[in-house]
């Protein structure tokens, strides 16, 4: 047994606090989705139980009042079609700038830098009108006006992609794939039997990336979005919490109904995750 | 010479084109448009320019005397400052604690990377409860500690600064500890050694080991906060919308959403997108000079 030193009793004090902060008004906002509306404003802090104060109205409120399925379905649609296509078109960009050697290759690594400086801000609204020109963007069509945000999201996401992505396919050793091309395999080939199953771990943290950022973002589905059945999970938060007013309860329980998809994610795919952005962001 | 796989170049057109038709058609080309949409007169989204400005440089003048703007300012600089010193500040003293301890180290980084997973909608919300006027989390644990007598309504114009800053900040601490933990487990365990050896123990020892061998990657953390606290929206949209309260509490990317959504003035909309870009560049760019990454061994 090793002995405990008041400076390392300190030093876990310390670090417990700061976890508390981050972990207690989680669970705060559990418990208080569970009680009953008007003791949360006298009581917040003690743990509800039947016949004092625990109850499931919160809940069955909520999904009453708003149509949360559909907007799981909205943000589910628009989040995976914005994962695939960012690992597909990322990967590959990702493989060609990596192992091919050709004359514009420092002026391609350049723009993509460039591409992670600009924020969506100063190209919403560009983006905004062309794809109304285009008949995509507020056309009154739900699958159109999903595709509107798609777009724009994949774009967004593509340069991280390609940065991390790179990183990772570098260290995938060439013998493998020049073996593969004696015996046979085209470039493509390779790509597909040997790179993606070689940078598994990165495609994957990049796939959770991009589709934790397309689930979470706000700013790009509030520009496209105003219909209420185009509504994703995340405007839905944000309509809940202008309309809800005084109703405690219900905040919470929407809260939690958000934040539970992710929560799960998180704790199963948590490694892969602190992984790849430490290694993206360390890079970069 | 690359190995005899890679010598085609034919398959290049095919890996290379549909990345850089996203970024051209959504990133690069948009980006362009703004600048010249920033000269322009448009009152609507959907709407086409009705011709450029009267002068044509008109929005640029009215950046330097837009009060809100300069509110926006003031307090996206004030909330950059913070940020250095709060967010990455703390997140290097986390990150030099669970460097030293052995039990318990992967648990203290899942639950502090925790928050950064969850969206700032919700997040947004949930600090709303926290800081509700009447029964907000914090409200009743001051009051019941006996700290309080009185609600304190942490909206108002004293206190709406650390109500939308503190959010923020802790949201992304766990982002900055785990690249910093990251950065110190790459320190060679020799290094160490030998400074103990010369009586080199202690604060001493990250002072003179540590804190040198880690400036390139607090030098990546600081661009990334800096930039990053440029593009805060989320968060203080959700507690605080229209520049809450009473037009002092608006933030550069707020009040450009705005102006663009809210008062269909969508070229000035764009003339605020580019200050941001360009406060974006001036800040990191002082960032690196300041902290200029250099190469040590």
């Amino acid at each position: 047994m090793k002995k405990i030193t008041p400076a390392k009793a300190g030093i876990y004090t310390v670090l417990t606090l700061w976890a508390l902060t981050t972990l207690y008004p989680f669970i705060w906002v559990i418990l208080n989705s569970f009680r009953e509306k008007g003791l949360i404003r006298r009581d917040s802090f003690s743990i509800p139980l039947p016949g004092s104060g625990l109850t499931l109205d919160n809940y069955a409120k909520a999904m009453d009042r708003f149509d949360f399925g559909n907007a799981y379905l909205n943000s589910l649609i628009v989040s995976v079609t914005v994962t695939i296509a960012v690992i597909l078109i990322a990967g590959f960009a990702a493989y060609g700038l990596v192992r091919f050697r050709f004359k514009l290759r420092g002026v391609c690594y350049s723009l993509i830098m460039a591409g992670m400086m600009f924020p969506v801000f100063s190209t919403i609204i560009p983006v905004f009108r062309m794809e109304a020109a285009w008949g995509i963007a507020s056309s009154g069509s739900r699958w159109l006006s999903l595709l509107a945000v798609i777009l724009p999201q994949i774009a967004g996401n593509l340069c991280f992609a390609i940065i991390v992505l790179m990183g990772f396919i570098e260290s995938v050793p060439l013998e493998l794939e020049e073996s593969a091309y004696i015996d046979g395999c085209n470039v493509f080939q390779v790509y597909f039997h040997i790179i993606m199953p070689a940078a598994k771990s990165s495609f994957a943290t990049v796939a959770i990336f991009s589709f934790l950022w397309s689930y979470n973002d706000l700013f790009t589905q509030n520009f496209f979005l105003r219909v209420p059945r185009e509504k994703t999970i995340t405007l839905l938060l944000n309509e809940i919490s202008s309309q809800a007013g005084v109703d405690y309860g219900l905040m919470a329980a929407s809260v939690v109904l958000i934040v539970v998809p992710v929560l799960m994610v998180y704790i199963f795919l948590q490694k892969h995750i602190i992984k790849g952005l430490t290694a993206g962001a360390v890079k970069g | 010479m690359g190995p005899t796989l890679y010598r085609k170049k034919g398959p290049l057109i095919v890996f290379l084109l549909p990345a850089f038709l996203f970024l051209i058609l959504f990133l690069y080309y948009p980006f362009l448009q703004n600048i010249w949409n920033s000269f322009s007169h448009i009152t609507g989204l959907g709407t086409p320019a009705q011709g450029l400005n009267q002068p044509w440089y008109g929005n640029y003048v009215t950046l330097f005397t837009d009060p809100k703007l300069r509110t926006a300012l003031g307090n996206t600089v004030l909330l950059t400052l913070c940020t250095v010193v709060f967010q990455v500040g703390i997140a290097l003293i986390l990150a030099l604690l669970v460097d030293s301890i052995h039990v318990g180290a992967q648990l203290f980084r899942t639950l502090y990377f925790f928050p950064i997973v969850i969206s700032a909608t919700a997040l947004g919300l949930m600090f709303n409860l926290i800081f509700l006027f009447n029964g907000g989390m914090l409200n009743q644990l001051l009051s019941n500690l006996g700290l309080i007598s009185q609600n304190i309504d942490w909206k108002d114009t004293d206190h709406f600064l650390f109500t939308m800053f503190a959010p923020v900040m802790w949201q992304y601490v766990g982002f900055y500890f785990v690249i910093l933990v990251t950065g110190l487990n790459n320190i060679s365990q020799d290094l160490y050694e030998a400074a103990a050896l010369d009586g080199c123990t202690g604060f001493s020892q990250v002072r003179y080991v540590t804190l040198p061998l880690l400036r390139n990657v607090l030098c990546t953390c600081l661009v990334l906060a800096i930039t990053g606290a440029l593009k805060v929206f989320d968060l203080p949209w959700v507690m605080f919308g229209a520049g809450m309260p009473q037009d002092q509490g608006w933030l550069t990317g707020t009040y450009m959403y705005d102006q663009t959504f809210n008062r269909g003035n969508v070229d000035y909309g764009s003339t605020i997108a580019i200050l941001i870009v360009v406060l974006g560049v001036l800040f990191s760019n002082i960032a690196n000079r300041v902290f200029k990454p250099r190469d040590y061994i």
